[in-house]
């Protein structure tokens, strides 16, 4: 059975929804600036790729705002983009068709930053009643499904900066076993101090303080990337349904794959070309079928060596165009990939590849990175790549549209 | 023993400035309108949001409200009934 | 070999963390016996907290078999995780050597992540709530593995060696079922031979207790400790936090009966539904519960009838009790009056994700024991109530088929069946 996606809907730094996202993208317009939602003097790392326009009661119904974290607001804004961009009203579908699956990666950091401060400073009653599930990782996956009415099979996965394609591969999975429409990705945002403190203990912020040059991925001076916060939702439907309804499919979820890289000091390889070499089989198709890939793009060198090596060796010496558009953006955790399947989608549909903005390709690295500016190419099927600490590494490749005569 | 006067009656503005902070507005509802009769159910808030409002309204008076009062003032007027009753306790416990 | 028994997943190793022992075999002991392991909160000070009950683990990590450094630099939901895990592959019997490592993936289960070392973080680089900028100097170095709390799966992954899909399932209070359904469709669908699932949460801590209080759901029975868990009594009024972990060896039946394992249980059906309602609330009637329940049975190609024994949620709320009893009505029929339905929350508290996967455990030795563990504290059955919630005294039942449910924040509703391959016939 084919598994299809019908809608978009994009919030990133570079733009609130799909087609402004896409346009800067395609421009190479970057979004890394100075983190203003707080000050960050007192860090060594400063920079950050903020949503700034993003108003959220100018979307949502105020009863909605005092029990939300950010990311749960710009979730179920691109929820609601992504439902109409497929031209589903969810209240239309039947019972138990409909389903969300998301992944998160730090949860409502911000709310419960908060509410710690509340609890620490002032005592146990000045927590909020929401507490208890504003910032906990489900919530972005209960939320939707509330305000859309879905009442199907969902779920909430975590795997670092991974889970977002973990996320999709589980929504493929429900629509297999006879759910007709998920919505499925991940949106993070957890840029506030707490968030930062513990984001710095990954020891892979860049410290750069020129937004020019902060986020290198296989460049020779890459030294670690900025966070951004924001994500995607896409609407992942049954293709007969799809069909049925006469709905615009931007392609399909063609192969998945993940694997763990053993524990460092195994002595065995990492297993991100495994993770590959499975997803393209699941795919049915042959490396040389992939058109494009979208990179993890740690911009740590030890990690960029590992992605770049793992490519070679699944397609040869620049055996195929690689590229980072969330050098735009900085990195958004669990909401990273999915932007990515969005942007594969795109490319699919307009024929160009993104560029990666500020790289200087590293004479390390065998691979075809497409950088600084678009590519024109006839794309069929894209690979997007999603790393995260600790090991996981997932693969998904993306098939265009069955012509359909 | 200095007598104090329960200078912060509380009042429906001051609820309605509760609600708005804790839980925000449904919509299509005016809480500015004649709501003191208004079922919190029909205004839009569920026992969550009055649970938030009931905290609010404890840190904000320094009083402590009845589990089961609480869930029996099912309006407005009853909620602010509810809390007045417990300042002019709290006040009376002052002036003892 | 059937075709089927290449899809057919089973549980063939079990490792338990619970309040009232430690491992397996306590936690056994506690539930047929029908002793309660909650208490007064001793983790903190408890007395500005409305609810001042908990069901703590007594975790010697120095007794642990985790190394030193394991153990400084995991949260203690990982290290119950790893641990817990240790056990279950002891169980087991697996030689993993033998097993190309890409074959074995993991999932863990867990609702709140690595909140009590998030709290204790948060205080200390915050200076106690005082700096709004907190403070990077004072942050310890594995901070960012409890910012993200699928550092429990790389830990499980790197305890056993496993390098195939690894991922933390995080469904709120259904996370330790979900896991397991998870990692079943994993098997199922080809992608790994053997699943090292579960869930794990380490809950106690201020933060938490200040947030259930908030909402009135823990309960403040603080005067009667060993008796505040009271699921389906008429005078519960909210649940006992708990905390621990249960994890399992999954596997193909094929490959399970191919190396002589003790097969404890077939993971026959699972479903999940949410509510789409309410995020703390739920509907009286019980239907996205009834749901998953119905799609889990037939999954299992079991009628409701030939469910021996029901592992409830039985939190001890009073919305949850009653919601619960509705789905039961609702997807079994008359049948749920006659079928003995128990919840082990009585006993060891509700450890938020971690719950269902121990609730698997307590069901699978049920099946394993023929013996149905007890509702401990049910003297007066709330009248809404009324089925047989085996009250305090375990009963011997023969029980080769189990249908644990969880109910959670976020409104998900979720069924697992599991059923004694070699003794019914489906």
């Amino acid at each position: 059975m084919r598994v299809v996606v019908t809608g978009l809907g994009v919030a990133a730094p570079t733009g609130l929804g799909t087609e402004a996202y896409w346009s800067a993208t395609l421009a190479g317009r970057r979004a890394i600036g100075r983190v203003t939602r707080f000050d960050p003097s007192s860090y060594p790392a400063t920079l950050a790729g903020e949503i700034k326009e993003f108003r959220a009661e100018e979307h949502l119904p105020s009863r909605l705002l005092p029990q939300t974290d950010r990311m749960t607001r710009i979730a179920l804004v691109s929820a609601d983009q992504a439902f109409a961009d497929a031209g589903i009203d969810p209240g239309e579908l039947a019972d138990y068709d409909a389903g969300v699956i998301t992944a998160s990666h730090s949860g409502g950091f911000e709310f419960g930053q908060n509410e710690l401060r509340a609890l620490w400073s002032k005592g146990s009653r000045y927590v909020s009643a929401y507490q208890s599930f504003a910032w906990f990782y489900a919530v972005n996956s209960g939320q939707i499904s509330i305000r859309n009415g879905l009442r199907g099979p969902s779920s909430v996965l975590v795997s670092d900066q991974a889970g977002g394609l973990d996320a999709v591969a589980q929504a493929r999975r429900q629509i297999r076993k006879g759910t007709r429409v998920i919505i499925s990705g991940a949106v993070d945002a957890s840029i506030c101090p707490w968030g930062w403190v513990a984001q710095l203990t990954s020891g892979r912020l860049s410290e750069e303080t020129d937004p020019a040059r902060a986020y290198l991925p296989f460049d020779d001076d890459a030294g670690g990337h900025v966070p951004g916060e924001g994500g995607a939702l896409l609407v992942v439907e049954d293709d007969e349904h799809a069909r049925t309804r006469g709905a615009r499919v931007y392609g399909e979820i063609a192969g998945y794959a993940a694997t763990i890289d053993p524990r460092p000091d195994s002595g065995r390889p990492p297993s991100l070309r495994r993770a590959i070499e499975l997803a393209i089989a699941d795919a049915a198709l042959d490396a040389g079928d992939v058109d494009v890939v979208f990179a993890d793009a740690a911009a740590v060198p030890e990690l960029d060596r590992s992605e770049a090596e793992a490519i070679t060796d699944v397609f040869g010496s620049r055996g195929v165009p690689v590229t980072a558009p969330k050098t735009t953006t900085g990195r958004l955790y669990s909401g990273a990939a999915p932007i990515d399947l969005a942007a594969a989608f795109l490319s699919i549909r307009d024929g160009v590849i993104p560029p990666t903005v500020g790289t200087t390709l590293s004479d390390r690295y065998d691979i075809d990175l497409v950088a600084s500016t678009p590519r024109r190419a006839a794309v069929r099927n894209a690979l997007v790549l999603a790393r995260g600490q600790g090991g996981f590494n997932s693969a998904m490749v993306v098939r265009a549209p069955q012509v359909i005569d | 023993m200095i007598s104090t006067v329960p200078t912060d009656e509380f009042t429906l503005a001051a609820l309605t400035l509760i609600l708005l902070e804790g839980a925000g507005a449904e919509e299509g509802v005016d809480l500015n309108g004649d709501i003191a009769d208004t079922p919190f159910a029909d205004l839009g808030y569920e026992s969550l949001a009055l649970l938030e409002t009931s905290s609010r309204i404890e840190r904000k008076y320094g009083i402590s409200l009845d589990d089961e009062a609480l869930v029996a003032a099912e309006t407005p007027r009853a909620l602010i009934e509810l809390v007045n009753r417990q300042l002019s306790e709290a006040s009376a416990r002052d002036k003892v | 070999m059937s075709a089927d028994a290449q899809r057919q997943v089973v549980i063939t190793g079990i490792g338990v963390t619970a309040p009232g022992g430690q491992g397996t075999k306590d936690f056994w002991d506690l539930l047929v016996n029908g002793r309660t392991a909650t208490r007064r909160i001793s983790f903190f000070d408890p007395s500005p907290f409305r609810s001042q009950v908990a069901a703590e683990i007594d975790f010697d990590v120095e007794l642990s078999g985790l190394t030193p450094q394991e153990a400084r630099r995991m949260d203690r939901a990982a290290q119950f995780a790893v641990v817990t895990t240790r056990e279950a592959l002891a169980d087991s019997g697996l030689e993993f050597d033998s097993v190309d490592p890409a074959r074995i993936g993991v999932t863990i289960g867990s609702a709140v992540g690595a909140t009590m070392g998030l709290d204790q973080e948060y205080r200390t680089v915050s200076d106690g709530g005082r700096l709004e900028l907190v403070d990077h100097h004072y942050a310890v170095p594995h901070l960012y593995s409890y910012l993200v709390p699928s550092s429990f799966a790389t830990e499980v992954a790197w305890a056993v060696g496993a390098e195939g899909p690894t991922s933390v399932v995080s469904t709120g209070c259904t996370s330790g079922l979900d896991s397991l359904g998870y990692a079943a469709d994993v098997i199922r669908d080809g992608g790994a031979d053997i699943m090292i699932a579960g869930a794990t949460d380490a809950p106690i801590s201020p933060i938490t207790m200040a947030c259930f209080d908030a909402i009135k759901a823990t309960t403040p029975r603080n005067d009667d400790p060993e008796h505040a868990s009271r699921p389906f009594d008429a005078s519960r009024n909210g649940f006992v936090l708990g905390e621990g972990a249960a994890v399992f060896v999954l596997e193909t039946l094929a490959g399970a009966r191919r190396r002589g394992a003790t097969i404890y249980a077939e993971i026959a059906g699972y479903a999940s539904r949410s509510n789409a309602f309410h995020m703390t609330g739920l509907r009286p009637d019980g239907r996205e519960m009834a749901e998953a329940i119905r799609v889990a049975l037939a999954g299992a190609r079991l009628d409701p009838t030939a469910i021996d024994y029901v592992n409830a949620h039985g939190s001890g709320t009073k919305q949850n009790d009653r919601h619960e009893t509705a789905a039961f009505k609702r997807s079994l029929g008359e049948y749920a009056y006659r079928v003995p339905i128990s919840s082990i929350k009585s006993m060891v508290g509700h450890s938020l994700g971690a719950i269902g996967s121990i609730e698997v455990a307590a069901s699978v030795l049920a099946m394993a024991n023929d013996v149905v563990p007890p509702t401990a504290n049910l003297h007066h059955p709330d009248p809404e109530c009324d089925l047989d919630y085996v009250p305090l005294h375990a009963r011997e039942w023969r029980t080769d088929t189990v249908l644990s449910v969880g109910s959670g924040f976020g409104g998900f509703q979720s069924a697992l069946v599991l059923a004694a391959p070699d003794r019914v016939s489906r």
